[in-house]
């Protein structure tokens, strides 16, 4: 039987801190136990870096909120080790559909090439997304969660943070170096840090209905723009885990969110789209609206805004979550070399500028499937249903509908930690790009590369197979012993030897998709920061280069 | 960047307005309306380049809301 993680409830415990005469002091403490706050604390904890998690309440999500998790954010949680349960559990998809009135108008496949590990986007209820991540935190060594421990202030000073906590049993002081503001959309950090998230206000109601039932509607997320069965609104459906399905009506403004969350209201909606006789019940109703928002900056001092606290999305895209999770990826390496004294504070201005970029792009991708979904004029509605109409028919017009242009990584082009390339590459491997992902040969553990690299900066060596030359091999191999340190993985071509006798690393591009990916050919060298993000390359290997570039990605440059 | 064209394209200036007309012929003005937003989709997609595009957007709505 399977865990209820809706209904588990973690115990208050009386932590020694809170009888310290000093405060006790942490490297780092991450605020908020959701999605965000597990992934940050969790990949400290798995890089080294001591971690305490505070969580006000004493339970997971309830309800499933978040569904849709993507390949990017599948990706981070293989490299902190609880990727595999997730996408166990959940429901791979990779095609969308969308319906103007009843009919079919347009068909999209997010993932249109096979030689990655992990599908577009699994569908899972944020609980159990919670619930793997909690027992991934369990079993790290530098983590700790205090469950009913509540900020409720802090002070910034040159040294440290100071912070007072509210437990059951009375306040208590902590300080940090670093403080990771994981507390959500409405993050009590924000405010007593006297900031604000601005934006836009989307003037729509939605409603949410997750709803258990037997169907064989396929694993695809299908749209409805002005369906028969709820004409002049949007309506989405899409298959979670244990026959949940979650349906989402656009209900327009004026619609009363109290009323139209009761069961009598919801189910003849719900009939109208699956039929009077379809039994099924009811798992989570939800009203909710939306905004485009985020803060100036998500950096203040020692305190580090992650997630909903620094930036919010409307959910066509599915970008909330997974961003937030992205910035954890883009955070924790950084903090580790800066809490590690192997890198100025400075680098944590990289955090706030990459990730504020791609806030701006998420932002910029919701609020265009907003105004699509929830024309805001008369004229913005005809251009809409134009589109809409001309889709069947004309090719052009189905690039034009947007129902959500779903979560894709952001590529940091400009991001000042990447070395410009000094040579010509083709294809998407730009300094900045997440790396892609390709199969490897068996011999080699989990058979994906992204499986291989991560947690350090890595120095992907591609060669023709033969043998290196040992002033090459030594080379690389003298990359590991730095103060920061690059470890060297070798690519040979398919079908040849992975034995290389060297002692270095070597992995099978079993068929030929890595170096195709990374337009790679007999000596290109990538370096790849510890968030497998593309940071330097070049067509020949060069050691003074690569320690360089290494600098000047940790901004010790 | 290419420049929008605003001198004579046409080679039957007359003969395309009137067809223009006649292509709303009877219809409601909110099927005019939808009409014309097809039209420019479709001349939008044909045309491509979104410079010029752009441009005749600026232009159109210099026209109608002149730019204090």
């Amino acid at each position: 039987m399977e865990k209820d993680y809706q209904r588990l409830e973690f115990e208050y415990a009386r932590s020694p801190d809170q009888d310290a005469t000093e405060p006790v002091r942490y490297p780092v403490i991450v605020v908020g136990a959701g999605p965000v706050g597990l992934s940050a604390a969790i990949d400290l904890a798995h890089q080294g870096v001591r971690t305490l998690l505070l969580d006000d309440d004493n339970k997971l999500s309830f309800g499933s909120r978040a569904i849709c998790f993507a390949k990017r954010t599948l990706e981070i949680w293989d490299r902190l080790g609880c990727g595999e349960p997730m996408v166990q559990k959940g429901v791979s998809w990779n095609i969308g559909k969308v319906f103007f009135k009843d009919e079919l108008v347009y068909s999209f496949n997010l993932l249109p090439e096979s030689g990655h590990q992990r599908p577009a986007f699994i569908n899972l209820q944020q609980y159990y997304a919670e619930g793997y991540l909690h027992e991934r935190a369990l079993t790290q060594d530098q983590l700790e969660v205090r469950w009913k421990n509540r900020l409720e202030a802090l002070e910034q000073t040159d040294a440290g943070v100071e912070l007072t906590v509210a437990t059951p049993e009375g306040s208590y002081r902590l300080r940090c170096d670093y403080l990771v503001a994981c507390d959500g959309a409405r993050s009590p950090i924000r405010t007593l840090l006297g900031q604000e998230s601005k934006g836009q206000i989307f003037r729509d109601r939605f409603l949410i209905a997750d709803v258990k039932m037997s169907a064989d509607f396929p694993p695809e997320r299908w749209f409805w723009f002005d369906p028969p069965f709820h004409p002049n609104q949007s309506v989405l459906l899409h298959m979670q885990p244990d026959n949940v399905w979650r349906i989402d009506f656009q209900l327009g403004w004026d619609a009363d969110p109290d009323e139209e969350k009761k069961p009598e209201r919801v189910t003849p909606r719900i009939q109208a789209l699956l039929g009077k006789n379809t039994e099924f019940s009811f798992e989570w109703v939800s009203v909710y609206t939306f905004a485009c928002l985020r803060m100036d900056t998500f950096r203040h001092g020692r305190v580090l805004f992650a997630g909903d606290s620094a930036h919010g999305v409307s959910p066509f895209g599915a970008r909330g979550a997974n961003s937030g999770v992205q910035d954890t990826d883009n955070l924790a390496w950084k903090l580790r070399l800066v809490v590690d004294g192997k890198a100025p504070a400075a680098l944590l201005d990289s955090y706030a500028a990459e990730r504020e970029y791609a806030a701006d792009e998420n932002i910029l991708n919701s609020t265009r499937a907003t105004d699509f979904i929830t024309p805001k004029s008369e004229i913005s509605r005809t251009f809409r249903d134009a589109v809409l109409k001309l889709a069947r028919d004309h090719p052009f017009a189905r690039r034009l509908v947007n129902s959500g242009r779903l979560s894709v990584p952001a590529i940091l082009r400009d991001s000042t930690l990447n070395t410009p390339d000094r040579e010509a590459f083709a294809g998407p491997m730009v300094p900045g790009a997440p790396a892609a992902d390709a199969p490897l040969g068996a011999e080699q553990g989990s058979g994906w590369f992204l499986r291989r690299i991560g947690d350090e900066f890595t120095g992907v060596y591609f060669s023709d197979g033969a043998p290196l030359a040992p002033e090459t091999a030594s080379q690389l191999n003298r990359l590991a012993q730095g103060a920061i340190p690059v470890r060297p993985l070798v690519v040979v071509p398919k079908g040849k030897d992975v034995r290389l006798p060297h002692g270095l690393p070597v992995v099978e591009d079993s068929e030929g998709l890595l170096a195709q990916r990374f337009d790679a050919c007999p000596g290109t060298f990538y370096l790849l920061r510890p968030d497998q993000h593309v940071c330097a390359r070049w067509r020949q290997f060069d050691p003074d280069r690569t320690q360089a570039a290494v600098a000047r990605a940790t901004c010790n440059a | 960047m290419t420049t929008l064209n605003i001198e004579p394209n046409l080679a039957r200036p007359d003969d395309f307005y009137e067809a223009l007309i006649n292509t709303h012929r009877d219809l409601s003005t909110e099927q005019s309306q939808l009409l014309n937003a097809e039209l420019i989709l479709l001349l939008a997609n044909h045309i491509g380049d979104l410079d010029v595009l752009y441009q005749a957007m600026a232009r159109a709505r210099d026209s109608v809301a002149p730019e204090a």
